[in-house]
């Protein structure tokens, strides 16, 4: 599997590469060092997302309210802030990924306890999640000027030369890239989603195990909610609108099978690298918006169809027996 | 063997000289079959016997690889589903092929429904012939109900209707009353009375002896695919029935084992479920091998899963080694050191995409962690440990086990459950579906198991196997134990007898 996924991961990393070169070549300053740590922490929210959704995903769910769950996390501490301008913001921080942790928990609740498809009830929790943003607020923004100074300056502060935004996204990578391939619970989300009868069989509880990863997606999906009204100062019901279906793509791009079993961090990661790189370098050498979506687009079909290709392949068992031979 | 059916009547439809080859299987060799208007034929025969196989050549599904079937008399070929519906031979299936979201009357010309103008369904049409069709069988069903909210009972009669709709001539039944209670399948005697006065000959496909001398004409036995005997029901009773379907002989070589008979592991105290088994209460013993027997559908893999964990009892108790446990998941039962290698391994054993290792560890974890983190080097001798003892020939453990062949992901699986170190292991038709040679490695690899002291459950269907390898048998029937076999009353015509719950045991 190591050989297949790092194979897969290359390809990933040499398409990077590619595009980077060509932009490269039109606006060399797109590859500046400074610039490229931009990019990476435009695309921090949206690695960070894609690592949750690519656990689900393994686990032969998707959670499409990663986006809602953003928007209504990022809404509350918006208004704790506002009501309460000294809570510290590490309790800020604390109660974003409790509360998302909170809805993601009542996605795996209905998919665990109900056997409700993933697709259904995700599709409702975030219709919810949207309206309860309405009812909390009535439509109304909050906006820079009502949160305070500390609130807002999170994500920006630099570290050692980071945004502290693009070290959160690094420490996820790391802790996750760990909680994958180093606990139970990360052998138990691939075991799951790979032949959920045999886990069943060995003693692993497919649908708390589906629960847990759509807790995990829901922390993460409200930690990175605070990030972004933060970042951005600005919380209102539309955020981050539509962004699940990019999380997704990020997964998809990234190898992750959508028939669950089939993923990694890393390559949840570079998917979203992809998308962020085209989604920052192309209207920098003036390609349209429109040619961006359907980049996007040709990238997840391409990526299907090269993972598809990788999965069939019938002839490789006799190639395998005869190398044993030998 | 062989007796002359005699008969005033030509034969409607005639199998003859049918030969049908899988890789690697002999399905059918050189069988005949014979089906008369106006009588019914009862095809008799062990599980694995053929008649499947004849099913679906006469249903158009397979193709003969050589042989004939003559209808009245003509040559004719079946290439497909419609062009068997078309010559008028029609099947109803064990498990009803119909669609729960349609109406009844849409079930029944599902394919043929009757066309109006345009070429749209003429569903005016469709109702009135399908009130015709229900009548004629004496079933009041409503032909616009929707077919979920039937019983299982209306549903049979609506594929009943289903298959009178195409003017059949030939009508098959695969053990129709499988799902039937009691007075139903007195209902369904009447109704093949009246489709043998409506001059259908029909094939009638049953396990159940009473059945079959109750309604069938003619009667023919097959085994592993070959043609035993065919005849007039008159000139056969029920003992000659038994031995022509399971044989004189055991003609498989199965390993010589002393049994080492210990101590006792696993007591089972008055199972009950339900719907699917009750009163099942047995006690095993370390080295034994305890043989589960029955008709498919006699509930013994749902009550290996309900001791697993999968599912629930509603009653009963289980004691391991005189302690009195609780299974209530798969977790709990391997915690307590039963294993189930389940009779689907590729659905239900491997992970393809996981490398050889993983898979082996899998039920293991907690052996080979500590506060939920791996030890790789741990997992990596375990797994190390158990393929090696199996004889397992892989480039690295690192392989996905999807790229592994059968029987080396067959391997994987045992090594997985031998490496919880298990004190009962159950193994649900352990040889189903592999080659006489990979067969007698499982078998010999059993007989091992129980010399080192494991207690074995294994769930069989196939006689040989289990006369050929049980210290004690367990016969089970529609979800109770029929009966409780020791080492010399282990005979096919015992087994058969049980499971087929004969009014006198042969």
């Amino acid at each position: 599997m190591k050989r297949l996924l790092a194979s897969r991961e290359v390809l990933l990393l040499i398409a990077i590469g590619a595009l980077m070169t060509v932009i490269a070549l039109r606006f060399p300053a797109f590859i500046a060092p400074s610039n490229l740590a931009d990019v990476f922490n435009d695309t921090s929210p949206l690695i960070l997302l894609a690592i949750g959704q690519m656990i689900v995903i393994l686990t032969k769910c998707i959670d499409l309210s990663v986006a809602a769950n953003l928007a209504l996390t990022g809404m509350v501490v918006s208004l704790i802030n506002v009501a309460a301008p000294d809570t510290p913001i590490a309790l800020i921080v604390l109660l974003a990924t409790g509360f998302g942790a909170l809805l993601g928990m009542v996605n795996g609740l209905l998919v665990w306890k109900l056997a409700i498809p993933p697709i259904v009830v995700t599709l409702g929790t975030m219709t919810i999640f949207r309206g309860l943003i309405f009812l909390l607020t009535e439509g109304k923004w909050v906006n820079s000027h009502e949160m305070s100074d500390a609130f807002k300056a999170v994500p920006r502060t630099v570290v050692l030369g980071l945004p502290i935004l693009s070290w959160i996204a690094i420490a996820a990578v790391i802790a996750f890239t760990i909680v994958m391939n180093r606990t139970t619970l990360g052998r138990a989300f691939y075991a799951a989603g790979g032949n959920p009868h045999a886990a069943t069989y060995a003693g692993i509880n497919v649908g708390k195990t589906q629960f847990w990863a759509f807790t995990i997606s829901g922390a993460i999906a409200g930690l990175t909610g605070y990030l972004w009204v933060s970042r951005f100062a600005v919380a209102y019901v539309d955020v981050a609108g539509g962004f699940e279906l990019t999380v997704v793509a990020a997964c998809v791009i990234g190898g992750v099978s959508i028939m669950g079993g089939i993923g990694s961090v890393v390559g949840a990661v570079l998917g979203a690298l992809f998308l962020g790189i085209i989604a920052n370098a192309l209207p920098v050498v003036n390609i349209s918006p429109f040619w961006q979506m359907a980049i996007s687009g040709a990238a997840i079909i391409i990526a299907v169809a090269l993972n598809a290709q990788a999965n069939r392949s019938p002839g490789r068992i006799i190639l395998k027996r005869a190398e044993h031979a030998t | 063997m062989s007796t002359q059916a005699t008969t005033d009547t030509d034969p409607v439809l005639l199998l003859s000289g049918v030969t049908k080859v899988f890789p690697g299987v002999r399905a059918l060799s050189d069988v005949s079959l014979t089906l008369h208007a106006g009588k019914a034929t009862a095809l008799v025969g062990e599980n694995g016997a053929g008649k499947s196989t004849v099913v679906k050549i006469l249903t158009g599904i397979y193709q003969p690889d050589a042989g004939h079937i003559l209808m009245d008399g003509e040559p004719i070929q079946l290439p497909s589903p419609q062009s068997a519906e078309q010559a008028g031979v029609t099947a109803i299936h064990q498990e009803t092929v119909l669609f729960d979201e349609l109406s009844v009357a849409e079930n029944i010309f599902l394919g043929h429904a009757p066309k109006g103008r345009f070429g749209l369904i003429d569903t005016r049409q469709m109702i009135s012939r399908s009130t015709q069709i229900l009548e004629s069988i004496g079933a009041k069903i409503d032909p616009t109900a929707v077919l979920r909210d039937l019983g299982t009972a209306n549903k049979h009669l609506v594929a009943i209707a289903r298959a009178l709709s195409i003017d059949a001539r030939v009508v098959i039944m695969d053990e129709p009353t499988a799902a039937l209670s009691h007075k139903e399948i007195e209902e369904l005697y009447d109704l093949v009375e009246g489709l043998k006065r409506q001059g259908k000959a029909i094939l009638f496909i049953s396990h159940k002896f009473e059945e079959i001398f109750r309604i069938a004409d003619f009667y023919s036995v097959y085994r592993d695919g070959q043609m035993i005997g065919e005849g007039a029901m008159q000139d056969v009773d029920e003992p000659d029935l038994v031995r022509m379907m399971v044989g004189r002989d055991v003609d498989q070589i199965f390993p010589q084992r002393t049994s080492n008979i210990g101590s006792e592991v696993l007591v089972v105290d008055t199972y009950d479920h339900p719907t699917e088994f009750a009163q099942i209460s047995f006690s095993l013993r370390r080295g034994e091998i305890l043989g589960f027997y029955g008709l498919v559908g006699a509930g013994r893999s749902e009550f290996m899963q309900a001791l697993f964990g999968i599912t629930r009892p509603s009653g009963g108790s289980v004691r391991i080694g005189g302690d009195p446990v609780s299974i209530r998941s798969p977790a709990d039962a391997v915690g307590h050191g039963i294993v189930y290698v389940p009779e689907d391994r590729g659905r239900q054993g491997a992970i393809g995409a996981l490398p050889i290792f993983q898979n082996v560890t899998l039920p293991s974890l907690h052996r080979t962690s500590r506060q939920g983190f791996l030890r790789l080097a741990e997992e990596f001798s375990l797994a190390r440990e158990y393929t090696q003892r199996l004889d397992l020939r892989a480039a690295s453990l690192d392989t996905e086990v999807g790229n592994l062949s059968g029987g080396n992901q067959q391997k994987v699986v045992i090594a997985k459950w031998l490496a919880t170190q298990p004190r009962v292991i159950i193994l649900d038709e352990p040889t189903k579906g592999i080659d006489i040679g990979s067969k007698a490695a499982v078998h010999d690899f059993m007989a091992e198991l129980a010399a080192q002291g494991l207690a074995v459950i294994m769930v069989s269907s196939e006689i040989p196997e289990i006369v050929g390898m049980s210290d004690r048998v367990i016969v089970m029937r529609e979800g109770r134990i029929a009966a409780e076999l020791g080492r010399d009353q282990i005979t096919p015509e015992t087994l058969v007898g049980h499971a087929a719950g004969l009014s006198e045991a042969v």
